[in-house]
């Protein structure tokens, strides 16, 4: 008896250490080096690129962050710094911006998706139904992305189809538009993502509770406010959660809709790592804005706790 | 058990029914549950009576016919705004809320002040012995103490009935029985109509004022318990409440009030009319309840009818030993039951011994 935990105990970590290991492998290392990257510097302020040139030496700096700072010139801010910085920032906001309407139009268009299969589709075909929802994935991601450019873009498909109807006399090109585009597009991108936590949400939800909602005097309507709704906003979190992450530093999106004219962060860090070989720089944008969003999502997920913790 | 003629109709069923595409889930529900009335219905799964339940309720549309409350017909009257609250089989306790915002629930309109809820919700709780547990995490409570949550959140808001759906099916048999009691005083302390739905025929004896028995969608029988225990109208409610032997059985006459009998097994009885409900042309049988038959032991004087029998089978139930006997030496077995008690030893198979019978116990069915 008294070996059984410690053999249950043995045989768990047995289990889970090729996970572990793969993780570890796979996740945490490059993050370490992107971290560890983001703090180092040459002698004289050269960039570092790697593979490091004969003779160069890491020294441990803060002039990566330091340098996303210089929102104004002065002494250690050169005016490229600043015009760097201010750019910096505009694709940050940018992103963060695109990101919040992306979240919002997906969870707010997957919610009532998500009711519709969990509360008035038969229980045999709901399988169904999700196995729908995701026909979007058979396609590569890029390719998705490019298909929206023939759809917006100038005599694209919707131009041609208002055309055709007569609603418009001149083509819209909804391309030209940038942020509203990569909007739309990445809107797209993400439905099933947030369609599927809200799906397993509500699907946990005890239909007597929406009875007794209204036996109790509430409307379909205010029970929902009041029972549904609340029952559901795990899923919600972790819809908002699933969506906004990855949207903030989508990098396709901005590129293939945007024509690189609305660049979003991840086209900056892009831009750092590869473009302009100042890979520490890179490491430093990638990391601030994993800070950011890291933030971000714990200010929402703390916001939203007492919606967490129900347990049936 | 008060008879409740006097009192008024709270509840009427004007011939309704209810399909479920081909199925006729209710088939013509007529009849009355009074104001102020413990009102069981009763019947095996899938007799509708939950159905039955769910119309006065407003969670099911009737396919025809009208369900009225305290006069007014519930036709397009929405769950909603009926005078009616429910406890759900599964309580249907709200898991995000406390203790108090559950019981609270139905008040958000209400026009009192805050603190006149909150007095209102303490009061309630007090009510179903849970005093100070408004505080508490809706899932972290027991069974028993959810359906108590669920009383208190329906009660609070007056109901002129209230619909309790198999409440007590999901506790252990002692706590079922401790709240069997404590529905009954409850109900007589806030004298609302209740309106049970059980498939446990020993309950709706225990708690009901009147009783609906009903099988395949229609009412077979609405009676007090005891007329439902000792005068069942048929074969089948016989059967359904506790247990009853069937002994085959020829008229010989009908006359006057008066029916006689040629039962096997225990000869020639007279009856009285009021112990045949009404013919359904079906075979005649004797029906005899096992508590109204008597082993006879040595010295003991019968003041009834005897019969001669062997016993068959003997079953101990520590209180009570039921004995099955042959009677009369004929191939008709019944059963009886005899409470055991000192200087009654328990009988052997295979035994001759007397059975007493009295005329008065038996129904005839026909």
């Amino acid at each position: 008896m008294a070996n059984t935990p410690t053999a249950e105990t043995r045989a768990g970590w047995s289990l889970v250490s090729v996970p572990a290991v793969y993780v570890l492998l796979m996740l945490a290392a490059p993050l370490l080096l992107v971290f560890g990257l983001s703090f180092v510097g040459l002698q004289g302020g050269a960039k570092v690129a790697l593979p490091l040139q004969e003779g160069q030496d890491l020294q441990f700096t803060l002039s990566n962050y330091a340098k996303l700072f210089c929102l104004s010139a002065s002494e250690s801010c050169s005016s490229t710094d600043v015009r760097m910085a201010q750019a910096t920032t505009t694709a940050m906001l940018r992103s963060l911006f695109v990101a919040a309407l992306v979240t919002l139009t997906t969870v707010v268009l997957a919610y009532p998706v998500a009711y519709y299969v969990s509360f008035h589709v038969a229980p045999s075909k709901k399988a169904l139904w999700l196995f729908l929802i995701t026909i979007p994935f058979w396609t590569s991601y890029v390719i998705r992305v490019a298909l929206w450019r023939t759809i917006l873009g100038y005599d694209g498909a919707v131009d041609a189809t208002l055309g055709a109807v007569g609603i418009i006399d001149q083509p819209l090109n909804l391309l030209q538009y940038g942020t509203a585009s990569i909007i739309i597009t990445l809107s797209h991108a993400y439905a099933p993502f947030a369609v599927l936590p809200i799906f397993v949400s509500l699907e946990k939800v005890d239909h007597s509770l929406l009875e007794a909602g209204q036996d109790l005097g509430e409307s379909r309507w205010t029970t929902f406010l009041r029972v549904t709704l609340p029952l559901s906003m795990a899923g919600v979190v972790a819809a908002v959660l699933i969506v906004f992450i990855p949207t903030v530093g989508d990098y396709v999106t901005p590129e293939l809709i945007g024509g690189g004219k609305v660049p979003m962060i991840a086209n900056f860090i892009e831009t750092q790592m590869w473009k302009l070989r100042n890979q520490s720089m890179g490491a430093a944008l990638a990391v601030s804005s994993m800070l950011i969003v890291g933030i971000l999502a714990l200010i929402f997920v703390l916001a939203n706790r007492r919606f967490l913790g129900v347990r049936k | 058990m008060t008879t409740s003629d006097e009192k008024p109709v709270m509840i009427e069923f004007r011939d309704v029914h209810k399909y479920y595409g081909d199925y006729h889930a209710l088939r013509g529900i007529n009849g009355t549950i009074k104001a102020g009335e413990f009102f069981s219905l009763l019947g095996p799964s899938g007799c509708g009576k939950t159905t039955l339940l769910r119309t006065i309720a407003g969670f099911e549309d009737l396919s025809s016919g009208v369900v009225m409350i305290d006069g007014k017909s519930m036709q397009d009257v929405p769950a909603n705004v009926r005078p009616t609250n429910m406890v759900f089989q599964s309580y249907a306790i709200f898991p995000h809320m406390s203790v108090a915002e559950n019981v609270g629930f139905g008040l958000r309109r209400d026009p009192r002040s805050k603190a006149e809820k909150a007095a209102a919700v303490e009061e309630a709780l007090e009510m179903v012995g849970l005093k100070g547990y408004g505080n508490r995490a809706a899932h972290a409570l027991s069974g028993g103490q959810r359906q108590r949550v669920a009383l208190a959140r329906a009660l609070i808001l007056k109901p002129k009935v209230l619909l309790l759906d198999e409440p007590l099916s999901a506790l252990d048999k002692k706590m079922r029985e401790h709240m069997q009691v404590e529905l009954i005083r409850l109900q007589r302390q806030v004298g609302i109509t209740f309106v049970l739905v059980t498939h446990d025929q020993e309950e709706a004896l225990v708690m009901s004022d009147r009783i609906a028995v009903m099988f395949e969608g229609e009412i077979a029988q609405l009676a007090d318990p005891e007329t439902l225990y000792r005068r069942p109208n048929s074969k089948k409610v016989a059967d359904f409440i506790g247990t009853m032997n069937f002994v085959p059985a020829e008229i010989l006459s009908d006359e006057s009030g008066k029916i006689e009998v040629e039962a096997k097994g225990l000869g020639r009885v007279t009856l009285d009319a009021s112990q045949a409900p009404p013919a359904r042309g079906e075979a005649p049988v004797i029906g005899l309840r096992p508590e109204t038959l008597t082993l006879l032991y040595p010295g003991q004087v019968p003041n009834d009818q005897v019969v001669d029998g062997v016993i068959d089978e003997v079953i101990y139930f520590g209180d009570m030993t039921y004995y099955d006997v042959y009677l009369g030496g004929t191939d008709v077995e019944v059963r009886l039951s005899m409470r055991n008690v000192p200087g009654r030893p328990i009988m052997d198979v295979g035994s001759k011994v007397q059975v007493a019978w009295s005329p008065e116990a038996l129904v005839l069915f026909r």
